[in-house]
């Protein structure tokens, strides 16, 4: 697979062309604007915590494909996971992106996320993929207010 | 620059357009060690150069024989390396007064960059001559190095800033500005070539409106100067800055041009050493422009750099290079424009190498990702330049910069590879 392939992977252009739970929640309990100022990517990304379990998530926002998809497929992941759940999966994707040594088999363990594993090759663009997992770990604590990655 | 110069096309360098042939870039890009790398495995393309541009060799072998054979500090000690040091200082600036047509070496200050220029008027022109309810005019196409030290100085004395606005072409309002002009008026900052997309602006006739009312003129040139001839004295700008690094010399020192009655009569920017006549804790005098807005010890190294940079270009000759720049320009655009679901961002009628652009499908830092494998460094971004993305609807755009060095074989490959990217995102 040529580089470009890697990071562009035909999973990451499909949640890039047609994004998840890509809607405002009607009564979220944490809604949080990350935004991007080095290139202007901007979410807003709204969850509905329930006895410790994401009931429901969705955001809204635009950016670029790297941000747009990685956020879509977070909704994917996170629904109906307890917070102790999403903070693993967290972490794993956080290490995933920030490590480009390629554990495999803890890449292997993030299923479908493991589409974002090209982008540890692009340092520039690790804050794009992780824009809309800081929101949504802000929002989850029920807070209503905006982040920014710098 | 008719359409048909281009029409036909022969393989080759220059692509068969009459004029560009005379131009040997090969022989330039020789000059140029950064340009024989490759990144990514693939020949540097590097389009960024409205970002900054490449050092040619003489440049940087300049900064290192400094170090290695005059390294002292200037204006001071007696010995041997300190006269040298401060001769060659000298000689840097009298280099940029010759390369602008200044008149007076006074007139040259050196300074961080255009950056740093900016905010040397707003604090000493600004604090001294702008007060409450007075106005700054600027244009809706300004870097935010031109807007926010106007922004600062009005927040501390209750002046307003005025904006110049644009056409959807990216062209300033010249109707506009006549009628934004006013008693109120104390100054006008206006950018020469826009950075974000290419527009020449009509500065000329910018200044001369602006002094028919008795109004100073500053003009932001860090996109001009390492593009076209500047000739402060028939512009009859009253301050002139540009940026080093831009203009192929090093990053760190740019130059201030002011006319030596601004210039004296301004308060000093900095206090410290080197810039002052006299100092007792009850009064300390200054000494004359330049040295008065030059306090510390100054990037020496960076000035004799520039000084090396502007005989580099001096010798191809700015006339030459802007011409061989508008061909380059002109064939990109055409080639560009016909790419389906490419649309270029400012259209205006006179430009210079800066070629800004959107994709429906595709976002620019995307391609600024997708091009970078192929090894071309273009920007994507804002460009520092928000409010104008704002007033464009837009948030960011790809935007590819030339510069003498670059050629149509480079553009061939470039299109290339935005063919290539649609099809990715396409698939």
């Amino acid at each position: 697979m040529t580089e470009l392939n890697e990071l562009y992977q035909e999973v990451l252009l499909d949640h890039n062309r047609n994004p998840r739970n890509f809607k405002a929640l009607d009564n979220p309990s944490g809604e949080i604007e990350g935004y991007n100022p080095l290139c202007g990517d901007k979410y807003t990304v709204f969850v509905r915590v329930n006895d410790n379990v994401i009931e429901d998530i969705g955001f809204e926002g635009a950016g670029c494909a790297i941000s747009k998809a990685s956020a879509s497929m977070m909704t994917d992941a996170v629904k109906g996971k307890t917070k102790e759940e999403v903070d693993e999966i967290y972490e794993d994707v956080h290490r995933m992106l920030t490590n480009s040594s390629n554990d495999t088999d803890a890449v292997a363990k993030l299923g479908k996320l493991a589409a974002l594993s090209g982008v540890a090759a692009f340092p520039m663009r690790v804050k794009c993929a992780t824009l809309a997992w800081h929101a949504m770990r802000v929002a989850m604590q029920g807070e209503n207010d905006k982040i920014s990655t710098e | 620059m008719k359409t048909s110069i281009l029409a036909s096309q022969e393989t080759g360098n220059t692509k068969g357009v009459p004029g560009a042939d005379d131009f040997d870039v090969q022989r330039i890009r020789a000059d140029f060690p950064i340009l024989q790398r490759s990144v990514r495995g693939k020949p540097l393309i590097y389009f960024d150069n409205a970002a900054t541009a490449q050092k040619p060799a003489v440049v940087i072998d300049s900064v290192d024989t400094y170090y290695r054979s005059m390294n002292a500090n200037i204006n001071r000690g007696v010995h041997y390396l300190g006269e040298q040091a401060t001769l060659a200082y000298d000689d840097a600036r009298e280099k940029i007064r010759e390369f602008i047509n200044a008149e007076d070496a006074r007139e040259i200050v050196f300074v961080r960059g255009t950056t740093e220029a900016v905010n040397l008027i707003a604090n000493t022109y600004g604090r001294k001559n702008i007060g409450k309810d007075d106005e700054i005019v600027i244009t809706a196409m300004e870097h935010h190095s031109n807007i926010v030290p106007w922004q600062l100085l009005c927040e501390a004395t209750g002046a307003k800033l005025r904006v110049v606005p644009i056409t959807d072409d990216g062209e300033l309002r010249l109707d506009e500005f006549e009628k934004i002009l006013s008693e109120r008026t104390k100054l006008v900052s206006v950018v020469y070539i826009s950075n974000a997309l290419g527009t020449v602006n009509a500065v000329k006739e910018i200044i001369d409106r602006a002094h028919r009312l008795g109004i100073p003129v500053m003009i932001d040139g860090a996109q001009s100067t390492p593009h076209c001839a500047i000739d402060v004295r028939r512009l009859d700008c009253d301050f002139y800055a540009f940026s080093g690094h831009k203009l192929f010399g090093p990053n760190g020192i740019g130059v201030l041009y002011g006319k030596v009655k601004f210039l004296d009569a301004l308060p000093p920017f900095q206090g410290g050493g080197d810039m002052i006549r006299s100092v007792t804790f009850e009064r300390t005098t200054y000494k004359d422009s330049p040295h008065k807005f030059e306090a510390g010890t100054p990037n020496i190294s960076g000035a004799i750099g520039l000084g090396a940079a502007v005989d580099y270009v001096s010798c191809i000759g700015m006339t030459r290079i802007a011409e061989y720049e508008r061909y380059l320009l002109k064939y990109a655009t055409d080639k560009l424009a016909e790419v389906d679901g490419i649309k270029i961002i400012g259209t205006a009628k006179e430009k210079a190498g800066v070629i800004s652009f959107v994709c429906d499908d595709v976002h620019p830092h995307d391609i600024g990702t997708v091009l970078d494998l192929d090894g071309i460094a273009i920007r994507a971004g804002h460009h520092c330049t928000q409010p104008l993305m704002e007033r464009l609807g837009l948030v960011a755009t790809a935007r590819a910069s030339f510069s003498f060095y670059n050629t149509f074989d480079e553009i061939d490959y470039f299109i290339d590879a935005v063919r290539r990217m649609l099809k990715v995102f396409k698939r």
